[in-house]
């Protein structure tokens, strides 16, 4: 069930746009911005956007930063291009994979952090590089890798 | 040769943004008084037409060209749109990030302009969601270019009215394709469309659309302002500026905007500072992921629209990834295939079931279980995956790096294969 500050934020978002359809992507981030996935929320998400909840998954299982399974609190998105594969992203991944415990695509057992490879992300000139929530990190080494955790950990 | 860098000149080295006050106080929005106040929107056409400017967004069409397509409002009347592509998702590529979170309001403005000449009331900008400060810095912008009545309704007393609308995606390398850029934008699945018909007259919900890239709207103001004899002037061998960057084992890795047509040899040794200590050069990939790998002998090449193809090459986005000796390139191969592989959209078959056979059969080289017969089987899918044969050119862009690799490479892959291991690892 959608909350009514979730309702009130997305009947705002469809009158910002041409249709509810077109609001879909907006929406599909509101509700993920309050609850940091997408669950059975689709069903009445599709009745507001005047949508069957088959072209809302559709949607939301095309993009790749709408997630439609629980992930931590702290999404950490590793770029695994070219620039940052050749500038050590597979040792990069690695000592994450083992300070977190987890492999790639899990979350940590506390909820903490998911650590996703993902595609390119234009920080080629500082790579290899990753995301954390709003904050980019590039020239990445191990050390700066331990550092970045330790500050995200609490 | 010219050292002008309109696009990039005034920019802070301290990496902020320019405010609209310091954006003005550097020349910004001149060119933009000069549009509405003086200029019609015929005129504004030709002079964008007679600059030669081309697309930026990595297939170089002609921008004059492109806008001549859109049929006039009084004989298609009612709503069209115009759409800045801001996507930028091409491994290597990230000149598009550099200008807008240095300059945000150099692509509004250049977006009011065009919309102006286009008769459009309605304009978008389409950003990759992983640029987060770029988004910042473009809301900010926007209200300030409302504020000042350079967008929104009747701007300055001129009766054009112009609402630009931010649109941030959620991840597809796809949506950059304009085509599938539009379905995103409808709330459709971002999956190409047939074409014909084309944008400019069947675009966003079937309505007359142009579609150009962040680079090339920010062309616009400077040709506007300055005129299409100074931009033809700009450029090496072709007309105006381009935005090169360069990633990988070189000095320094970076954006640099010069004069269009600087040979490769000077963006790789002079700019990038040549090879980082410890490594040698190998190759480069010129253009972002989707083009062919250039050699120690063709660096003398002018990156430009046409010269690259001499060496089946092409200008792409401007983004140089380097290969060096220490990089196993059928690694780097089968890095890039796999990026294309994840980014298809399964619309055609070819790319569906074609990219993910070549990423394993790559794959499998590399891990040292490939077999002598899988160079013809790779050799056989650039064909298949090639240009015609695939709804968009994402398959054949992805077929180009390894086209080349396996001119280039062949002793690499079967080496791989003889000795059935990884000579990198
Ligand atoms: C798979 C694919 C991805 C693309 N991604 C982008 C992109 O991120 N940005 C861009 O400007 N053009 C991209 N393009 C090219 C666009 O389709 C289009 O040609 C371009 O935006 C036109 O702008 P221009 O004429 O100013 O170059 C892509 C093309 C393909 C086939
Ligand atoms: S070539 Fe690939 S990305 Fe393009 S339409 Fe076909 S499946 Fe989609």
């Amino acid at each position: 069930m959608l909350t009514e500050e979730e309702k009130t934020e997305i009947m705002s978002a469809i009158r910002h746009h041409e249709s509810g359809r077109a609001a879909c992507v907006d929406v599909l981030k509101i509700v993920q911005r309050h609850r940091g996935w997408v669950s059975d929320e689709i069903h009445d998400i599709a009745g507001l956007l005047d949508m069957t909840t088959e072209e809302v998954d559709g949607l939301a299982t095309f993009y790749s930063f709408i997630f439609r399974k629980p992930v931590g609190k702290h999404m950490i998105l590793i770029c695994d291009s070219v620039c940052c594969w050749t500038m050590g992203y597979e040792v990069m991944r690695e000592h994450l994979t083992a300070r977190l415990g987890i492999r790639p695509g899990e979350t940590t057992g506390d909820g903490q952090f998911t650590l996703l490879p993902v595609s390119c992300l234009g920080l080629c000139d500082a790579a290899p590089a990753m995301i954390i929530g709003d904050e980019v990190f590039g020239n990445l080494t191990t050390e700066k890798i331990d550092a970045i955790l330790e500050r995200y950990a609490d | 040769m010219t050292t002008e860098r309109p696009l990039t000149g005034s920019m802070k080295l301290n990496g902020e943004p320019l405010d609209i006050r310091e954006y003005e106080k550097a020349g910004g929005y001149q060119a933009f008084r000069k549009a509405l106040g003086s200029m019609t929107p015929a005129e504004i056409q030709s002079v964008v037409k007679d600059s030669g400017l081309r697309g930026r967004g990595g297939a170089g069409f002609p921008t004059g060209q492109k806008w001549s397509f859109m049929p006039a409002v009084d004989t298609v009347p009612g709503p069209r749109y115009l759409i800045a592509n801001a996507d930028e998702m091409e491994p290597g590529t990230f000149k598009d990030r550099v200008l807008i979170e240095g300059n945000p309001h150099q692509l509004i403005e250049g977006i009011i302009i065009s919309a102006y000449a286009l008769q459009v009331d309605r304009a978008y900008i389409f950003l990759r969601c992983d640029y987060r400060r770029g988004a910042m810095r473009l809301l900010r912008a926007l209200e300030e270019a409302y504020a000042a009545n350079y967008a929104g309704k009747n701007i300055l007393g001129s009766g054009f009215t112009l609402d630009i609308r931010l649109h941030v995606s959620a991840g597809r390398y796809i949506c950059g394709e304009e085509t599938a850029l539009l379905n995103a934008l409808e709330g459709r699945r971002p999956v190409p469309r047939a074409k014909p018909p084309h944008p400019q007259t069947c675009g966003l919900w079937g309505r007359p659309t142009v579609i150009n890239n962040t680079e090339t709207f920010c062309n616009i103001p400077h040709i506007v302002d300055k005129g299409a004899a100074w931009f033809k002037g700009l450029g090496l061998t072709e007309g105006g500026t381009k935005i090169y960057t360069a990633s990988g084992r070189v000095k320094r890795p970076g954006a640099w905007e010069l004069p269009l047509g600087t040979p490769l040899r000077d963006l790789l040794n002079e700019h990038a500072g040549g090879m980082a200590d410890g490594y040698s050069f190998r190759a480069v990939i010129p253009g972002g992921a989707s083009t062919d790998f250039l050699l120690e002998e063709h660096l003398d090449v002018n990156m430009d629209f046409t010269a690259p193809q001499k060496f089946g090459s092409r200008l792409g986005t401007g983004g140089l990834i380097v290969l060096d000796d220490r990089t196993c390139p059928v690694g780097l191969v089968s890095n890039l295939i796999h990026f294309f592989s994840r980014e298809s959209c399964g619309w055609c078959t070819p790319c569906r079931e074609g990219l993910p056979w070549v990423a394993k059969t790559l794959q499998a080289i590399e891990d040292g279980e490939g077999r002598p017969e899988d160079i013809g089987i790779l050799e056989g899918h650039t064909r298949l995956l090639g240009p015609g044969n695939t709804f968009c050119f994402l398959a054949p862009g992805a077929m180009e790096p390894l086209q080349s690799a396996l001119t280039y490479f062949r002793d690499d892959f079967e080496r791989h294969i003889r000795e059935k291991r990884c000579p990198w690892r």
